[in-house]
């Protein structure tokens, strides 16, 4: 899966808990549930719908390596290609 | 035994409501618990649930209508006396206005507004009440005459209504001026910014709503505030043992577990779960945990409000029933759904009126503690501020622990500081054995 393809799949799961959010609204390299105000219930249904749409279960102890947009893409697209 | 199906007080500063669909017809049987209408409300759109088990033997009010709180939307026949109401008012006295247009149209545009409200005249100690439902089938009656006036048909009302546009301010092309379809498309067509003010004015009736009780708690209710930094290190540590190589959607939060540490807590103290009557309360904001008289009465069951913020501005309070008795996975699993029915509608009336204390927990938004204003007529409200790392000196050796300011603000009429210390000392010593929880 390119990178553009595990990009689009991160804004879909954000869109999922914060609908008016924009990719362009977002610093790729900024803490994500600070950019998009996700609390701790919001944050674990983003993880859930990428769950749903990449097939990875994200494990508590790797939230420190997932906390950005970047961060996730990166983490993604090692288990994915 | 008939039972009147009124429209609910979801709280002490809603006076009406919209009645927007009947999921049942005449004729059906309910049980308790059962939706049976969808409202719209400052709320947003709520289920509505019947709170006894019955058949439907008359519908009085046809959707779309809006209507003030304890107007008598339908009756149920109820299967088991038992679960009949303890404070059920005799119908002494019934108003009726019916309405009736002469059908226009061939589809037959025709209206009918029922208005039926039931009081004791006999009961004096009920005579607040009296005049409060005499005042509202009056302002009904007011209002069913004023939209009489307007003809149109049953679709144009439901869309006008969706769209939330006054039917009078629109000019009908039908007989004897009737609105029709094609009038109010046009109008809709005419009136591109409509949808924006839409919006903003669902989000002010959300603001008011939470205006006017906020200025009702603070103006009638004395507050006390008192803190505990209580020790979550126990508690954290169970979480990544419980959580460890669990699906997202099967990990359980922090809050689920201070839930059922605060259930517990109000098994001891139950002194903090329940309402503060006022005498001129309608009782229906009790349901069932009432009786006469002004003062505090505990509540039957711990139904724990959470408060939700809502991401376009806002926030929802709806309760998770029976606390007590549910494990932590069940609560997590209760936050999740009422966190998603909160944002995309259908929570339930039940869950918005009958919450016994409730929870603000603002360390998730970056607060070190929140002293929060208690929800009338509940007489106390927990506030949990962000979890932070600190060095401690126990046994001789500095250790690291996570800490939580938990504050509880409380009805000082109800409630000394003496026993929200104790509780809170409780609370604190429950959340160092959370695999008791």
């Amino acid at each position: 899966m390119n990178t553009e393809n595990i990009e689009q799949l991160i804004i879909e799961a954000i869109q999922e808990v914060a609908p008016e959010i924009e990719q362009d609204d977002i610093d790729m390299d900024e803490d994500l549930r600070e950019e998009c105000d996700l609390d701790s219930m919001d944050f674990l249904n983003y993880l859930m719908a990428l769950k749903q749409s990449t097939g990875i279960s994200i494990v508590e102890t790797d939230y420190s390596q997932v906390s950005t947009f970047n961060e996730m893409l990166s983490y993604l697209a090692k288990r994915l290609n | 035994m008939l039972e009147d199906i009124t429209m609910p007080s979801l709280g002490a500063d809603m006076t009406d409501g919209t009645l927007n669909e009947w999921l049942v017809k005449e004729g059906d049987k309910v049980d308790v618990g059962d939706i049976i209408a969808v409202l719209e409300t400052q709320k947003g759109a709520i289920d509505m649930e019947v709170y006894s088990a019955g058949t439907i033997t008359e519908i009085l009010v046809a959707p779309v209508a809006k209507v003030s709180v304890g107007t008598v939307l339908a009756r149920l026949a109820l299967t088991d006396t038992s679960s009949q109401a303890p404070l059920k008012k005799e119908r002494t006295e019934t108003l009726t206005t019916e309405l009736k247009t002469s059908d226009v149209t061939k589809e037959g545009i025709s209206q009918e507004v029922n208005t039926q409200d039931t009081h004791s005249q006999h009961d004096n100690s009920q005579e607040a009440g009296v005049n409060i439902l005499t005042a509202q089938v009056e302002s009904v009656q007011a209002e069913a005459m004023q939209t009489s006036r307007v003809l149109a048909s049953p679709i144009v009302r439901r869309l006008a209504k969706e769209q939330q546009l006054d039917l009078a301010g629109i000019k009908g092309s039908g007989p004897q001026g009737a609105i029709l379809l094609a009038d109010l498309n046009a109008f809709l067509a005419n009136d591109e910014h409509e949808n924006i003010s839409k919006t903003a004015s669902s989000e002010q009736n959300m603001r008011q709503a939470i205006a006017a009780a906020m200025a009702k708690s603070k103006q009638e209710i004395p507050h006390f505030y008192i803190s505990l930094a209580i020790d979550i290190s126990a508690a954290q540590q169970w979480l990544q043992r419980h959580n460890k190589n669990k699906s997202p959607d099967e990990r359980v939060l922090l809050l689920a577990l201070l839930l059922k540490a605060l259930a517990k807590s109000l098994l001891k103290y139950p002194q903090l779960n329940g309402f503060y009557q006022d005498a001129s309360l309608p009782s229906s904001v009790f349901q069932g945990d009432v009786s006469q008289g002004e003062g505090f009465k505990q509540a039957s069951a711990i139904h724990i409000g959470n408060v939700i913020s809502l991401r376009q501005g806002g926030l929802l309070v709806p309760a998770i029933h029976d606390v007590d008795k549910l494990s932590v996975q069940e609560i997590m699993e209760s936050l999740r759904d009422i966190t998603q029915r909160s944002r995309t509608g259908h929570l339930r009336t039940s869950e918005l009126t009958d919450a016994s204390i409730t929870v603000t927990n603002m360390g998730e938004r970056g607060a070190d503690s929140v002293f929060g204003v208690i929800y009338p007529p509940q007489v106390a409200i927990l506030g949990f501020g962000k979890n932070k790392k600190e060095l401690i000196l126990a046994n001789d050796k500095v250790t690291e622990v996570d800490k939580i300011t938990a504050c509880l603000s409380a009805d000082h009429r109800v409630i000394d500081g003496m026993i929200a210390a104790k509780f809170l000392n409780y609370l604190s010593k429950q959340l160092q054995q959370p695999e008791r929880l």
